[in-house]
């Protein structure tokens, strides 16, 4: 039986042909590199942007004028990330250099920067291996994704300003977007430029140290790179030991950094713009500030009264300096799903490993550049049980959730449960397959390593906590069919969830 | 004076009703058959029609009016009626509005939509709620000169330690007036040897603090300010007595039977404790020990239901009962049979609305025991009657009746003795007798 399909799916796919084609000069960046370090890799970079604007290009001609609707807005969003994932990951295939020459794994690190995950598969992060232009690439495409490959295409593409709302609403992590500005494009500017403010300070001060004599090896070079992965939150580091590879006062400078990207930008818009008590009547921001302050200071006192001690670090345990530059460095990056890492945190304790654990389920705030459920969320979710126990002896009482003093529709409490259940049912459905998929091929993994897998993918976090997953380790070792259910992961993780499941409803298409 | 009142409805009438003896009052309501029983019933010409019709306005005599009082139901019309006849006249214009936020909007500029004066009716019964129950045992409180003086009746109790002794005796608190008494249907001013009784409802003048120390003496021991209130009843009343006890630092409850308007009610109110039930039901009010209240206020639609939540919470145990009112003749009976308070809204909008046909010093009015007597604030004038000398001399040379409350000037409250000698520019609080009214006015 012949069914009507009522998604204009043509409006769609050329509304993300636009994008795509616009996106195809990203490709500059690395073609600047590597012109500037003698050519290496130029022609992949080259071909990979010809290759985005033709395909583009291309499908842009399925419709003169894309007018697409609010149901087409969720085709549009996830069309576009995973349509930006395979093109990303053109240029890991064509060098041909390493592990990210196959294409799963190309792919699995392609999705790893967009979403902002920062988990590798590549087993040699090296120049010997991978051209600068190359290592470059890799930490551009977390920039791009992490503010958001539609709110930027929304800042700059003047066709998009009807249908933008909705589809930034899509794209935007947590619950609702708040128009800064009647118009929708110049919100998606205003977001942007507190972004690229952030960052150009950020690299700024990174370069600074490094004149100042204070970090030898963080160059120019590695000045742009980790600018371009501290503020999305993403994680990747062209060091292999990551944030480990620098100075302490590199990695105190890092920081307040990931703190920042974990904040609502148009809070920080508010505070460029000359009211920084903005931030402080923000519900969420104080409950983030709460977490990460109290999660640090206790991971400091389990570092401290430790004996951990490893090669790389010399003495933790009793050395308050150190204490709690380690913890407080892997809050910070665990709890806004950034994911660096100061040291391997996989040889610390199991119940500091907890805390980090724990950390990880917190997420960022909503409207920023982090992961993971969500301050916000959690914020309403403890206001409601605190009403459930409330009511539980005040039966008749009324109580209205507020957040920073207005009232929440209930209709949006019920979405936040929805979410939350959903993230933790298919959080435990990660953990099952990824598990009965080490189990078939025979890889012998921990527990650890698969609930921390299946958690570090969703919440786009990057690095587990097991000895394969953790921050040193890789997951290269993954068979492949664990890694496409991994690249699924951080796909609906950055978008969500809500977006890519209703395309794989009937109901989306037919009804 | 000249006044036309568009909207004859209860607050319309009230007012119609309180002007009819001493001003030339038109009244235009679109039902014929109010405009018919009025023409009989009141010493007014009331007329068929719109009140925002510049051709109703005009047979009403806009030309010549000095007020217009619109007072119909509607909020928007009211505020066209005003600008209507500030487009035919240039009478005062006073709208009545139910909506606290026109109401703001107004005050944030003052004579917007062509109002010269707004009253939010609601509003300023929850107001007087609140100000009433705050004290304990006062059965009307009022405030003057921006605050700076306080009026307020209360019913002496038999246990009541001024019981039995005369003013003089009586008056030990600094900076309070005895000003008058009221004792079953007589209105006594209160002299030196003026014997207080229980039952007595006496009417003193002061500066707060005084009023304050006062009502906690005389009250029976038991009774302190009040913690826990709880108000029975989302009606709009109900919702702005909430807000204003939120306002000045309580978290009162608020009882709504209509899941609806609790919903509404709960969102507007962050500081209140909602409960979406039945304000009757003796079993839940017992669960959420509403017994343990201090003031429960019936702010229901409906007399009777007001009543019977206030006869109920009586029964609980609650110390204190305030009930909104609207019937004039019920109010005295409903306290007869054991509310503690009636308060009517009618008689609030009047006090706000009534100054503006007096002459123009006058600032404000309270009215007691329905306009039995008034106190009322002034602007003294050069002319005025009551500069001549010290006071004792001047309150003879006028009818009896009068008493002088309280004196502000230039911001700083003088307690009035005899001696005293009031100069013009002075704020003054007087009581006056209802009777003499017209002639004090008059004279001062």
């Amino acid at each position: 039986m012949h069914r009507q399909i009522h998604v204009d799916w043509r409006a769609g796919l050329a509304l993300v042909g636009t994008i795509l084609a616009a996106f195809s000069l990203a490709f500059v960046v690395p073609i600047v590199v590597s012109l500037a370090y003698g050519g290496e890799d130029l022609w992949v970079f080259v071909v990979s942007m010809v290759a985005t604007a033709g395909f583009g290009l291309s499908i842009r001609q399925l419709e003169s004028e894309p007018d697409p609707g609010a149901r087409e807005a969720f085709l549009v969003v996830a069309l576009t990330w995973l349509l930006a994932t395979v093109f990303g990951a053109l240029p890991y295939v064509l060098a041909g250099n390493g592990a990210v020459a196959y294409p799963v794994n190309a792919l699995f690190e392609s999705m790893s920067g967009f979403t902002t995950t920062g988990a590798t598969v590549m087993n040699d992060i090296s120049f010997e291996t991978h051209s600068r232009a190359m290592m470059m690439w890799r930490q551009l495409t977390q920039w791009l994704g992490g503010m958001g490959i539609i709110v930027l295409a929304v800042a700059i593409l003047s066709q998009m300003a009807v249908g933008g709302a909705q589809l930034m609403e899509a794209e935007t992590p947590g619950p609702g977007v708040s128009k800064l500005t009647p118009h929708i494009a110049e919100t998606a500017r205003v977001l942007w430029l507190a972004y690229l403010f952030f960052t150009v300070v950020y690299i700024a001060l990174l370069y600074g140290l490094h004149l100042a004599g204070y970090a030898p090896n963080m160059d120019f070079y590695n000045a742009i790179a980790h600018g371009f992965t501290t503020l999305p939150t993403g994680g990747f580091s062209p060091e292999a030991r990551s944030i480990e590879a620098f100075s302490p006062a590199v990695q105190w400078l890092v920081v307040p950094f990931m703190f920042v990207a974990g904040v609502n930008f148009v809070l920080w818009w508010h505070v460029i713009s000359g009211d920084p008590w903005a931030l402080f009547r923000d519900n969420e921001f104080r409950l983030y500030l709460g977490a990460v302050t109290t999660l640090s200071l206790v991971g400091t006192a389990m570092l401290f009264f430790s004996a951990l001690e490893t090669p790389e670090t010399g003495v933790i345990g009793g050395n308050l300096e150190r204490s709690a530059r380690y913890a407080t460095f892997q809050i910070a990056s665990l709890t806004n799903s950034t994911g660096y890492a100061n040291m391997d945190f996989d040889a610390w304790s199991g119940p500091t490993k907890g805390l980090l654990l724990f950390a990880m389920f917190i997420g960022g705030s909503t409207g920023s550049t982090g992961g993971g459920i969500k301050v916000l969320r959690w914020l309403v979710i403890l206001k409601s049980l605190r009403r459930e126990v409330f009511t539980a002896i005040h039966p008749e009482a009324v109580r209205p959730v507020r957040m920073n003093g207005q009232v929440l529709d209930e209709d949006a409490v019920r979405g936040i449960y929805a979410f939350t259940l959903l993230y933790f049912v298919i959080f435990f459905v990660g953990v099952g397959l990824l598990a009965a998929d080490a189990a078939r091929v025979g890889l012998e993994l921990e527990l650890i390593d698969v609930v921390s897998a299946s958690i570090a993918t969703l919440g786009n976090i990057g690095p587990g906590l097991g000895e394969v997953t953790g921050p040193m380790g890789g997951y290269e070792s993954f068979p492949r069919s664990s890694k496409l259910l991994m690249i699924l992961y951080m796909w609906i993780g950055r978008l969500e969830i809500f977006p890519v499941l209703v395309l794989l409803t009937r109901a989306y298409w037919q009804s | 004076m000249h006044v036309i009142v568009v909207g004859a409805g209860a607050v319309g009438q009230a007012i119609a009703a309180n002007l009819e003896d001493s001003h030339d009052v038109v009244v235009i309501d679109p039902d014929s058959d109010i405009v018919e029983k009025l023409n009989y019933s009141h010493d007014v010409l009331a007329v068929r029609g719109d009140g925002t019709e510049l051709g109703t306005l005009r047979e009403a005599g806009i030309e010549r009016a000095d007020l217009v009082i619109a007072s119909t139901d509607s909020d928007e019309t009211n505020v066209v009626i005003c600008g209507a006849a500030k487009a035919a006249g240039d009478a005062f214009t006073i709208a009545r509005v139910r909506r606290r936020t026109l109401l703001e909007t107004w005050e944030g500029s003052r004579g917007a939509f062509g109002v010269d004066f707004m009253v939010c009716t609601d509003l300023l019964t929850a107001r007087a709620i609140f100000r009433i129950a705050g004290l304990p045992a006062a059965h009307d409180v009022d405030m003057f000169v921006g605050g700076l003086v306080r009026m307020a009746e209360f019913e002496i109790g038999p246990e009541s330690p001024v019981a039995g002794t005369t003013v003089a005796d009586a008056d030990r608190w600094d900076s309070l007036t005895f000003a008058g008494i009221f004792r079953d249907d007589e209105m006594i001013v209160a002299s030196g040897d003026t014997e207080l009784r229980a039952g007595d409802r006496i009417v003193v003048i002061g500066s707060p603090h005084s009023v304050t120390d006062f009502s906690t003496d005389i009250a029976a021991p038991d009774t302190a300010s009040p913690d826990e209130v709880v108000v029975v009843g989302g009606s709009e009343i109900g919702f702005q007595t909430a807000r204003e006890f939120e306002e000045h630092g309580y978290s009162p409850r608020l009882i709504e039977r209509d899941p609806d308007r609790a919903r509404e009610c709960a969102e507007a109110l962050p500081d209140t404790m909602v409960l979406q039930s039945d304000g009757t039901d003796a079993e839940f009010l017992a669960r959420e020990h509403v017994d343990e209240a201090d003031v429960v206020v019936a702010a229901l639609d409906g007399d009777e239901k007001n009543l019977l939540v206030s006869l109920l919470a009586r029964r609980l145990g609650v110390d204190r009962t305030v009930a909104v009112i609207e019937n004039l003749e019920y109010a005295d009976l409903f306290e007869t049979v054991g509310i503690d308070v009636a308060i009517n809204p009618r008689e609030e909008t009047a006090e706000e609305i009534v100054r503006f046909t007096r002459a123009e010093h006058t600032e404000k009015i309270a009215m007691l025991e329905h306009d039995r007597a008034e106190v009322i604030e002034i602007e003294v004038g050069p002319d005025s009657a009551l500069v001549d000398g010290p006071i004792a001399d001047v309150t003879n040379d006028l009818p009896s009746g009068v008493v002088v409350g309280a004196i502000s000037r230039g911001g700083e409250l003088i307690t009035p003795r005899g001696e005293t000698t009031i100069e013009p520019g002075d704020h003054v609080v007087c009581f006056v007798d209802g009777d003499v009214l017209e002639e004090v006015l008059e004279a001062i």
